[in-house]
C-alpha cells in the first residue's frame, strides 16, 4: 500500500500558516515553546523548526529575532536571551527562564487525556499497555490540569459488534482477508463479501471497517454493527497500490452525482431525524414541523424512513418517491386484509 | 487602500510590541529571586507608557492575559509587614515537570491528539503538543503502523460553552426542546459533565428547577447558553458517573415482551438477527419470526419501515400500532 495518512505535521501538509492573523499572546505561547525546542535539540535546523510550529522560515526568523531582542533595563540593562542562526541552524546559548516549556493547561491536558481514554476502548490500538502508561504519564505532568479530564467521557459502543471487532483486529494483524455477510438496511438485504482490510474508522459513534471490497473493486467502509457474519480466511490480502484511505476528516461519505435529493417534512415527534441524518437543509415551519433536505444514494433508504415516520413525517418530493411510498404502505396495509387470521 | 494598510501595519507592530512586552514580562518575574513590586517591573519592563496610571491600567490587562495562557503569576510579600504587593512567577510552578516517552507511547500520543482533528478542541491538542515537542517529544511521528483512525465530532453549537461550563464548575441555562413539544423550554442546569454516545453530545447535571439529575442531549438545545453563577460554584458529587448517566439517557427498564411476525423469505435482517426462534411459515415464501421487544412505539415503528415484508401476527396492541403507522403514512 503506498498511499498513507500525511505524517507531516498539519503546516506542510498544505494548511496556511499559524502566524497568520494571530493575537500577541498566541505568538508568545509560541515563543515560550521555541526557545526549550532548539535547548532539547542542541541545534534545530530553521526548516525542520518552522515546519514543526507550522510556521514559514521567514516567521521563523522574525521570533528569533524577537527573542533575541529582549531587554531588561534594571538593575543594570541585559539581555536574558542569547542565540544564533547561521548556515539554516539555530543554536541557544543562553535562556534565562524560559528555559522549560509551559504547564499543559487544563484544555490542552484534558484534550489529550480525554482522547487516550477514549482509546482504551478502541480494539487494535497496538499495545493496551502504551496507552496506560501514556495516561499515567500524561496525567503526572498535566498535574492539576489533568482534572476536569474526568467529568468527560467519550464513549465507543457498539456491543453488537463485538464479535466482529475480534475478526477484524485478528484479520489487521495478520494480513489475512475477510468474507463478510453484511447487511444492507436501504435494501433490506444481506450481501456477501470479500474485503482485504485497511483499517478501523472511528467516526460519527460508529466503527467501520475500511477495506478493499472484492465485489465493488473499490474502497469501501462496512459499518461493524452491520455484519451479520465474518470469517477470517487463511487467505493474504491483496489490497491495490493505488488505493485511497477515506478521508476521514472531510466526512465518511461524499456526495455523488447520482444521489437523489428528498424532502422530508418532520413533525414534532419525527424531528429527530435532522439529528440522525446529515442534512443539506433544515427548514422550521410554523407549528412545530421542520423541512429538511437530504441526499441519498438509495431512495429505498428515504422509503423506508417515512414508513417509519408515519403521520409524524411526510415526505414531499421527488414525485416518483411520493407515489412508490403510498403503493408501498397500501400493500403492507393489503397483508392485513388478506390474512385476518 | 493606502490608509488600510498604514493602519494594518501599526497592527502588526503594536501586536509585536506587546508580544515583547509579554515576554520580557514573564522572563522579569521568572528570574526574580524576590516578589517585585509594580514599580520595580516598570523599570525593568520596557514598552509600558510614562504616566502611572496607563501604566497600571496596561500591567493589569498584562496579568490577566498571562493568566490565561496558564501562566502561573503569584501574588505576594517579600517580608511580614511588607505594604506593597509583589509579583513573581515560580519556576516550579511554570515548567512542565520532566516527560519521557517510549516511542510507542509516542505513537499513541500522535493518534489521540488527531481524535479531536476538526472537532472542538483541536486547537488544545495541537497546543499540547506544541508543548511536548519544546520538552522533546515528536508526536507526529510516522503513524503508518496504528490500524485504526479514531475521529470525535462536536457539530452542537452548545459543545464550547458547555465545556467551559464543566471545566470552570459554573451553572448554566439553556433553550431545550423534547421530541413532542413543539416549543423549547428554558432549563437551568448545574452540568457535572459532558459525554459522547453514538455521534451525539449530552450534559448530565442537577436540573436546579427540578432538584434532580437530568441528562440533555446537545443537539436539542435552542440558542445560545448561557452562564448564571461564577466559576467554581458548582459542586459535582462525589462517584458522579457520567459515563453511565449518558448511556442509560434513553434506557428505560421495561419488561421485554415477544411479538410473532410473519417475514418474507430473504427479508428482515435486522429482525432475524436478534430472533429467538425463527420456524418456517404454513404460507410458502414466508417464515415465522419471534422476537422480544421493549417499548412497543419505537418496536412498531421499526417494523412498518420494512413495510409489505414483515406482518405482526401477535400481539394485538403491536399490530394495531403498525397499522395506524401505515395510515399515518397514507393520511
Amino acid at each position: 500500500m503506498t498511499s498513507r495518512a500525511d505524517p507531516r505535521p498539519a503546516s506542510a501538509a498544505g494548511k496556511p500558516s499559524r502566524a497568520a492573523g494571530e493575537t500577541a499572546t498566541e505568538r508568545l505561547q509560541r515563543l515560550l515553546a521555541l526557545v526549550p525546542y532548539v535547548l532539547r535539540r542542541n541545534v534545530a535546523g530553521m526548516a525542520e523548526t518552522a515546519a514543526a510550529f507550522g510556521i514559514t522560515e521567514r516567521e521563523l526568523v522574525d521570533d528569533l529575532n524577537l527573542l533575541w531582542c529582549v531587554e531588561l533595563r534594571s538593575p543594570d540593562p541585559y539581555c536574558p536571551i542569547d542565540l544564533s542562526y547561521e548556515g539554516g541552524e539555530i543554536v541557544v546559548s543562553e535562556a534565562e527562564g524560559i528555559d522549560r516549556p509551559l504547564r499543559l493547561g487544563v484544555d490542552e491536558a484534558c484534550a489529550l487525556l480525554i482522547a487516550l481514554r477514549m482509546l482504551t476502548e478502541l480494539p487494535d490500538v497496538g499495545d493496551g499497555a502504551a496507552l496506560a502508561r501514556t495516561i499515567a504519564k500524561l496525567e503526572a505532568a498535566a498535574g492539576a490540569a489533568a482534572g476536569p479530564s474526568a467529568q468527560v467521557a467519550v464513549a465507543v459502543d457498539d456491543v453488537a459488534a463485538q464479535s466482529a471487532v475480534t475478526a477484524v483486529a485478528d484479520a489487521l494483524e495478520r494480513g489475512r482477508r475477510l468474507h463478510i455477510s453484511y447487511y444492507v438496511p436501504g435494501r433490506d438485504e444481506a450481501t456477501e463479501r470479500d474485503v482485504d482490510p485497511m483499517r478501523l474508522v472511528v467516526s460519527e459513534g460508529f466503527t467501520y471497517l475500511e477495506g478493499w471490497c472484492r465485489r465493488a473493486d473499490a474502497v469501501r467502509l462496512f459499518r461493524l454493527d452491520r455484519f451479520l457474519a465474518v470469517e477470517v480466511l487463511e487467505v493474504p490480502k491483496n489490497v491495490p497500490p493505488t488505493a485511497q484511505h477515506v478521508d476521514v476528516d472531510h466526512g465518511l461519505f461524499r456526495p455523488s452525482p447520482q444521489d437523489v435529493h428528498v424532502v422530508l417534512e418532520l413533525g414534532p415527534r419525527g424531528r429527530w431525524v435532522a439529528d440522525y441524518y446529515p442534512c443539506e437543509q433544515v427548514t422550521e415551519l410554523p407549528d412545530g414541523w421542520l423541512r429538511i433536505r437530504l441526499r441519498t444514494p438509495d431512495t429505498r433508504l428515504a422509503r423506508r424512513l417515512a414508513l417509519r415516520l408515519g403521520e409524524d413525517g411526510r415526505l414531499v418530493s421527488p414525485p416518483g418517491l411520493v407515489s412508490e411510498l403510498m403503493s408501498d404502505a397500501r400493500a403492507a396495509l393489503s397483508n392485513y386484509d388478506n390474512w385476518d387470521e | 487602500m493606502r490608509h488600510q494598510l498604514t493602519l494594518l501595519r501599526e497592527g502588526v507592530a503594536m501586536s509585536r510590541r506587546k508580544t515583547e512586552r509579554l515576554l520580557s514580562l514573564v522572563v522579569c518575574l521568572l528570574s526574580a529571586r524576590r516578589h517585585l513590586t509594580a514599580t520595580q517591573i516598570r523599570a525593568a519592563v520596557p514598552g509600558y507608557p510614562e504616566s502611572f496610571d496607563a501604566f497600571k491600567r496596561m500591567f493589569e490587562r498584562d496579568k490577566e492575559e498571562l493568566r490565561e495562557l496558564g501562566i502561573p503569576l503569584e501574588t505576594g510579600t517579600n517580608a511580614t509587614g511588607d505594604e506593597e504587593l509583589g509579583y513573581r512567577i515560580s519556576r516550579q510552578a511554570y515548567e512542565l515537570p520532566d516527560i519521557r516517552l517510549e516511542p510507542d507511547e509516542v505513537a499513541v500520543l500522535g493518534l489521540a491528539a488527531r481524535v479531536w482533528r476538526r472537532a472542538e478542541l483541536a486547537e488544545a491538542a495541537d497546543g499540547a503538543l506544541l508543548k511536548l515537542r519544546a520538552a522533546g517529544i515528536d508526536a507526529e511521528d510516522d503513524l503508518s503502523q496504528l490500524r485504526i483512525e479514531p475521529r470525535v465530532r462536536t457539530a452542537e453549537p452548545a459543545f464550547s460553552p458547555l465545556w467551559e461550563a464543566v471545566r470552570d464548575r459554573r451553572p448554566v441555562s439553556f433553550g431545550y426542546r423534547v421530541p413532542g413539544r413543539d416549543a423549547a423550554l428554558r432549563r437551568h442546569l448545574e452540568p457535572w459533565g459532558v459525554g459522547y454516545r453514538s455521534g451525539h453530545w449530552y450534559v448530565v447535571g442537577l436540573d436546579t428547577d427540578r432538584g434532580a439529575k437530568r441528562v440533555f442531549r446537545l443537539s436539542r438545545i435552542e440558542g445560545a447558553v448561557a452562564f448564571t453563577g461564577p466559576a467554581g460554584s458548582v459542586t459535582v458529587p462525589p462517584g458522579t458517573d457520567v459515563r453511565a448517566a449518558v448511556r442509560d439517557w434513553d434506557y428505560e427498564a421495561a419488561a421485554a415482551r415477544t411479538c410473532l411476525l410473519r417475514v418474507r423469505a430473504g427479508a428482515g435482517h435486522d429482525l432475524r438477527r436478534y430472533a429467538d426462534r425463527i420456524s418456517a411459515d404454513r404460507h410458502p415464501g414466508w417464515d415465522l419470526v419471534e422476537v422480544s421487544y421493549t417499548d412497543t412505539t419505537w418496536w412498531s415503528e421499526h417494523i412498518a419501515s420494512f413495510g409489505a415484508d414483515v406482518v405482526v401476527l401477535e400481539p394485538s396492541d403491536l399490530r394495531d400500532a403498525v397499522i395506524g403507522r401505515l395510515k399515518g403514512v397514507l393520511a
